[in-house]
């Protein structure tokens, strides 16, 4: 027994025991890469305040880069600067900048390639092509980092935090702008997106592809080029995002296409060209939403069926939801709709007429983009309200049998 | 002259109505987004039949007047000038206060000042077009038939034909011709005007996107404006043309 205690405490505090590999100007280790190469398993590099001129180290062993009063590392705008694999690596503190830009691969400040277990930290990362470029790799972390790309067109510039083919992954608390998507998935399975902050990207705020089982919670997408973009998807659940201020021509709060059994609840959409437009997808619940300001709360096309929108607020939005055919296989109950005209006997807070938020102008202009011009005129307006007396051209069946009378308190 | 007009009851009660009505609107919704919207409806509609029909009426109301006034040494011109800027002086005071005021009250931002100027623009644009139908009318009667029709023709039959055009010609690009339709009504003109600091989310769709780069920019702000002060003085120059002919 006299023996073992100290082989427990060894076995117990080896990995943080590990050794402490000091790099900087006035240290035995110079450069990084000899630090990397000198290093054994489970030992700590520790980057003093300084830059440097970093050519792409290779990280393939669990050690852990801390910087200490955030260095700079430079990639003299040719290079990666770390490419990291296997396992247990992490990177804290650090500033990557100016790294590589190539047309033919995807360059990044930190590339990260048939990885698990590792984490990143509380880096800065600007004048990046790619930022966070993570491949093929599981079971990992990206938390607090800072990363602001070079604004380009959309061909020449690179994703924030690229994900591919990934699993179990946790990307927390990180603020991307200036990138082509500030925050990309494909084929990423089993992952949690929380509380980051992605805005004026010249594309996508958050573009997820291809990616199944995901959740997305807590985060704001602002002012980005297009919004956020859910594709291809199964089972992704969508809690208290805050889409704000996505305009343009092609600018949405988000856009679903091709996507199933999937959760949008508690999030706040507010002044978007349009709020959530809908492509082919089915089974979607939509509940607890905020719409306020938006151009278009929603545009839902004829190839959607099974969604259910219940439980959300419609508030100053120019449209509430528009379509393209008269064919409706969508639910929508509960809502508050303030264009809402009916009354309440019985005042049990519900609504005795249906309401029908599609107007007929909103049909006009699918059919005829120019007539937006004739928005808010009084011949529009007579319009409407005739089509409200006489429906013929707005599909009789999309209707919310229960309108609210009062705002739901969300 | 103006402070005449000033003390009619007519004025006073148009002012008091828009008052009233802007101001119970804001009291109404809890939203002043909201009431913006049925604001900029009073501000489309009302606005230019009163300034219409009002204007006509003082018009011939003032006809004994003016003949007195031509008695005397002074131009044509300048006795239908006069008579006109006393009535557009008028009824953009009585909208200034009765609009104006509430909404600076409760809505003071770029969409509340938009409401403001583009309703007071109107008022002295729809003067000047009375102006032009009274002299060129005969009598009372004619006067403020023909005021009428030419509001009801601003305010929704003028839409229609764009709506009828637009529809017929739909396999055409028509955004640089819808331009040019929108801006040969004064109505059309506003709303544009106010809607771009209304509705920008909806107008930076992807057809929107085309006239709020254009009536958004600095460009589009001067035309804008220039057509409407064309809208002003040419209906003005040709009722004072008309009038100093005019066998009284």
């Amino acid at each position: 027994m006299k023996l073992m205690a100290p082989v427990i405490c060894l076995l117990l505090f080896t990995p943080a025991f590990g050794k402490i590999i000091p790099v900087g100007a006035n240290e035995a280790v110079k450069k990084i890469g000899q630090a990397v190469q000198a290093a054994a398993s489970g030992d700590t590099i520790l980057i003093k305040k300084g830059v440097y001129y970093v050519e792409n180290v290779i990280i393939s062993k669990p050690v852990t880069l801390l910087g200490e009063n955030r260095p700079v590392l430079h990639g003299s705008d040719k290079y990666e600067i770390f490419t990291i694999s296997g396992t247990g690596v992490t990177v804290k503190g650090i500033h990557f900048t100016n790294s590589g830009y190539s047309s033919a691969n995807d360059y990044a400040a930190i590339t990260i390639i048939d990885a698990s277990n590792f984490v990143i930290e509380d880096n800065i990362l600007t004048q990046t092509f790619f930022g966070i470029h993570v491949a093929n790799s599981h079971h990992f972390t990206i938390k607090g980092n800072r990363l602001v790309g070079k604004t380009k067109s959309e061909q020449t510039s690179g994703n924030g935090i690229h994900l591919w083919k990934c699993s179990n992954a946790v990307i927390e608390n990180n603020n991307s702008s200036g990138h082509r998507d500030g925050i990309y998935f494909e084929f990423v399975t089993n992952s949690l997106i929380k509380e980051n902050v992605s805005h004026n990207n010249i594309r996508y705020g958050l573009h997820f592809m291809f990616s199944n089982d995901d959740v997305y919670s807590k985060n704001t997408f602002e002012a980005n080029g297009a919004g956020v973009a859910v594709m291809f998807s199964k089972r992704v659940t969508m809690n208290e995002n805050i889409f704000e201020n996505n305009w343009g021509p092609s600018a949405y709060g988000i856009l679903l296409k091709e996507i199933t059994d999937s959760k949008i609840n508690g999030s706040k959409f507010y002044r978007n060209t349009v709020a959530i437009y809908m492509e082919g997808a089915n089974r979607i619940e939509i509940s607890n939403n905020t719409f306020r300001e938006n151009g278009w709360a929603s545009k839902v096309q004829a190839s959607c069926s099974d969604n259910n929108f219940h439980h959300n607020n419609f508030l100053s939005n120019t449209f509430d939801i528009a379509t393209n055919g008269s064919l409706v296989l969508n639910k929508f109950s509960d809502n508050y709709w303030d264009k809402y005209e009916g009354y309440d006997i019985n005042r049990d807070g519900i609504g005795d007429v249906p309401y029908h938020p599609v107007s007929m102008y909103s049909m006009l202009i699918e059919q005829n983009p120019n007539s937006l011009l004739l928005l808010r005129s009084f011949i529009i307006t007579l319009l409407d309200k005739a089509e409200k007396a006489i429906p013929s051209l707005t599909p009789e069946t999309l209707r919310d049998d229960k309108p609210r009378m009062r705002q739901l308190a969300i | 002259m103006l402070y005449d007009i000033l003390r009619s009851k007519v004025i006073i009660a148009y002012t008091l109505f828009l008052f009233l009505i802007t101001f119970s609107l804001f009291q109404l919704e809890a939203d002043p987004g909201k009431a913006m919207l049925s604001v900029l409806n009073i501000v489309l509609i009302v606005v230019p039949l009163v300034s219409m029909v009002f204007s006509t009426i003082h018009y011939f109301n003032s006809y004994e007047f003016i003949e007195l006034m031509l008695s005397q040494p002074v131009s044509r011109d300048k006795v239908i000038i006069s008579e006109y800027a006393g009535t557009a002086l008028s009824l953009s005071a009585a909208y200034l206060v009765g609009v104006g005021v509430p909404v600076c009250l409760y809505n003071f931002n770029a969409t509340g000042i938009s409401v403001i100027l583009g309703g007071c623009i109107l008022s002295i644009i729809f003067c000047s077009l009375a102006f032009l139908a009274s002299v060129k009318s005969r009598d009372k009667a004619r006067g403020i038939g023909a005021a009428l029709l030419l509001w009801f023709y601003f305010a929704l039959i003028y839409d229609g034909l764009i709506l009828i055009i637009l529809f017929t010609f739909s396999d055409y690009p028509l955004e640089k011709l819808t331009l040019v339709l929108s801006s040969l009504n004064p109505v059309d003109l506003a709303r544009i005007f106010i809607m771009l600091n209304m509705d920008v989310s909806a107008l930076m769709g992807y057809t929107g996107a085309t006239y709020k780069d254009f009536f958004g920019s600095g460009t589009g702000t001067i035309y804008t404006f220039a057509v409407m002060l064309l809208w002003i003085i040419v209906p003005l120059l040709l009722a004072t043309r008309s009038f100093r002919r005019k066998d009284l």
